[in-house]
């Protein structure tokens, strides 16, 4: 069926790895670990601005919620590829891959730092403690799930560099299996984030409280796989100098803004069947975040709707940095600017909470370039 | 061609789902046989905080202070170092007891014991529990991850963390469960000396609610104090309140083991005014719809499989 693609070998870029950027993130990096070791003697309280009425601060919705969206390329691109059989995105499922895993691995390692009592995490997976009716209990399981799935679907790299060919043949004969679970556990998980907030009632503004909250984050989840795949071409291409495939990039923002377009529909529906499209008009944070919001994921539809520009690189990086923010404001909205849970309290993070989260993003940058350099992920680049 | 296998797996999974269809409305949790309680009349109330030193001792809590002098235990909210605290409503010159305008009265605030509590719904690893014979809900800091999941679901905002700590744990009222052990009752119902907080079973507890609504304002009457059942202390004799004709706890969320009468609002005194349904119950519900048996991600993962396998075949011929 996609015998017409060719698809150029997948090589290591090579290349300098102590340079100022990857310095930099380092340092970055470092700060976070030391934030950490004081979080761990003194109490998440001692660097984090979290308390009672916002007991989930950044690294949950940051770190998690919005950490895990962002690391959706891999699960896009695996749909694409193996499952609509777009066979021509094949030399993107590597790059999104990468940064999918280092991603959900971040996400899944930072969920530790937020853990009051860390030591028990492995109750979770244990019979007698699991408690299945709890949807933190699902999306726990799909995640660690996911992260180990992933590792399986990407160590063909770390075949390849190390000569394993025999286990690398041995593996591409159960490949499809790990494929399937690599696009059913995320759509588990995405959903079951929206999920989450369900059990919090009232709390939660009806701007953002709906039983469609697995549905709009399943399709944000995909929306922003789209985004960061685009996202990332375009940072890798000007900062590995490559040139960049303009050509799958320019019809994978065609689906992109056709999905977008299905998302507004069921999110204004789902408004408008809840009878709560008025809440939009109330003065007050909430509606003006909803509006910013909405804004933002209108944005791409506007920017990209003329065929022509499609081809204009500068507005597909600018919708896809808007679809991003969008699908970053969805979680936020629903997880604290729209969640109340009575008179009093007030969040923001502090300087060493929000150290942490940067921290955990250079270290995933840091890792994405070290291992472009070092693994066969990266498209040969053709000479002309 | 793919496509449409793939929403033949989609179409499959609908229909099974149709049929043998594992998911029904989870209904709200019914109140267990043997559940106890408190009722807490805020019209008796007189904002002594016997109750809240009370609770402190018998459950080993540490004091907290709100004032420069730190003197004694002035805690203005429940916390990671407090279970029950009496809040104050106030409004205009705050003269008339139990009045809503310039009027103040009093709140108690700790555990409700829901009948189908979110945070047992919540929770992923068993800690938080409800006792399926007195109700009780306690928690297991053996098991407890940290998570917090419970102190954000908690539709009341009541179990809380200790943020302060390196080995911290979510600390919430138990209903003084370690006490009934040695024949005791709750300690805060034990020493409340006007009967404001009166422990007992559910059904006896309702039963002298209503008892209180049909009292004409004003009238003398007794009120039980410390235990309902066993009458271990004598009664405190008082005139009727006007009380406003609704039971706290009665249907709230599908009902609590704490019931609450009042003067003032409810809402003005902090409490929320919430549906009869559960959101335990729509929680689980929707879980339950997805998740029902595996049923649906595995024909997913079927259907997927399928379709990738034979993805997969074509790629491998391409190489």
């Amino acid at each position: 069926m996609s015998a017409t693609h060719k698809h150029p070998a997948l090589t290591p870029l090579g290349g300098p790895l102590v340079t100022p950027v990857t310095v930099t993130l380092a340092i970055l990096a470092a700060t976070a670990f030391v934030i950490l070791g004081i979080r761990f003697v003194f109490g998440i309280g001692s660097v984090t601005n979290v308390n009672d009425g916002y007991t989930w601060g950044i690294w949950v919705v940051y770190d998690v919620m919005v950490g895990s969206a962002f690391a959706c390329g891999g699960y896009t691109m695996a749909l694409l590829v193996y499952i609509f059989n777009k066979g021509e995105y094949h030399p993107m499922v590597r790059p999104a891959l990468l940064a999918s895993l280092f991603g959900y691995t971040l996400a899944g390692a930072s969920v530790i730092f937020d853990l009051g009592r860390y030591w028990n995490t492995w109750h979770i997976f244990w019979p007698g403690y699991a408690q299945v009716n709890s949807v933190m209990f699902e999306v726990a399981v799909c995640i660690t799930a996911y992260i180990i799935v992933m590792w399986i679907e990407f160590s063909p790299a770390f075949l390849e560099k190390f000569g394993l060919k025999d286990i690398k043949k041995k593996l591409s004969k159960v490949l499809f299996l790990i494929i399937a679970l690599g696009v059913l556990l995320p759509s588990m998980h995405q959903s079951s984030l929206g999920s989450l907030l369900v059990v919090y009632g009232y709390q939660i503004h009806p701007l953002w409280q709906t039983l469609m909250l697995p549905v709009l984050y399943l399709m944000t989840a995909v929306l922003m796989g789209f985004a960061i795949v685009i996202f990332e071409a375009c940072l890798s291409s000007s900062g590995f100098r490559r040139p960049l495939e303009l050509h799958l990039l320019t019809k994978l923002s065609r689906l992109m803004t056709g999905l977008l377009a299905v998302y507004l529909v069921v999110r204004l529906g789902d408004l408008a069947v809840r009878g709560a499209l008025g809440f939009m008009f109330e003065p007050g944070v909430e509606g003006l975040m909803f509006w910013v919001e909405m804004g933002l994921f209108a944005a791409p539809l506007v920017l990209l709707a003329n065929p022509a520009s499609r081809l204009n690189p500068a507005r597909l990086f600018i919708s896809a940095f808007c679809l991003l923010l969008a699908g970053f404001l969805l979680r936020i909205n629903s997880y604290l600017v729209g969640y109340e849970t009575g008179a009093g309290w007030h969040y923001f993070p502090s300087v060493p909470e929000i150290m942490v989260s940067v921290g955990m993003i250079a270290l995933e940058i840091l890792g994405y370039i070290v291992l472009v350099r070092y693994l066969p992920i990266l498209p040969r680049e053709e000479k002309i | 061609m793919k496509r449409r296998d793939f929403l033949k797996g989609a179409l499959a999974g609908g229909a099974l789902l149709a049929s043998g269809s594992p998911a029904q409305a989870r209904p709200n949790k019914t109140m267990p046989p043997e559940a106890v309680g408190l009722l807490y009349d805020s019209t008796l109330c007189i904002g002594c905080k016997a109750c809240v030193a009370a609770c402190k001792e018998a459950n080993g809590m540490p004091p907290e202070f709100s004032t420069a002098e730190q003197y004694w235990d002035t805690p203005l909210d429940i916390s990671g170092k407090t279970l029950n605290v009496i809040k104050m409503y106030k409004a205009g010159s705050g003269e008339i007891k139990d009045s809503e305008k310039n009027g103040y009265a009093f709140m108690k605030v700790s555990c409700l014991h829901c009948v189908d509590p979110s945070c047992v719904s919540a929770c992923p690893v068993s800690a938080m529990t409800k006792d399926p014979v007195n109700g009780i809900v306690s928690y297991d800091k053996g098991a407890c991850i940290g998570c917090r999941y419970c102190v954000a679901a908690c539709p009341f905002g009541v179990p809380r963390f200790q943020y302060d700590r390196p080995f911290p744990q979510i600390t919430k009222c138990q209903l003084c469960v370690h006490r009934m052990k040695e024949g005791k009752y709750a300690a805060c119902a034990e020493v409340c000396p006007t009967g404001s907080t009166l422990f007992g079973k559910v059904s006896d507890l309702h039963a002298e609610a209503k008892r209180r609504l049909a009292l004409k304002p004003g009238e003398d009457t007794e009120f039980p104090r410390g235990n309902l059942n066993t009458h271990d202390q004598s009664s405190f004799p008082a005139k009727a309140a006007k009380y406003l004709p609704q039971i706290y706890g009665d249907k709230e969320v599908g009902g609590t083991q704490m019931l609450k009468l009042s003067a003032v609002p409810f809402e003005k005194l902090g409490m929320p005014t919430l549906p009869e349904r559960s959101y335990a119950a729509t929680s689980e519900t929707m879980q339950h719809t997805l998740y029902g048996g595996l049923v649906l991600p595995l024909v997913f993962l079927g259907g997927l499989t399928y379709i990738a396998k034979r993805n997969v075949k074509d790629d491998d011929e391409n190489e």
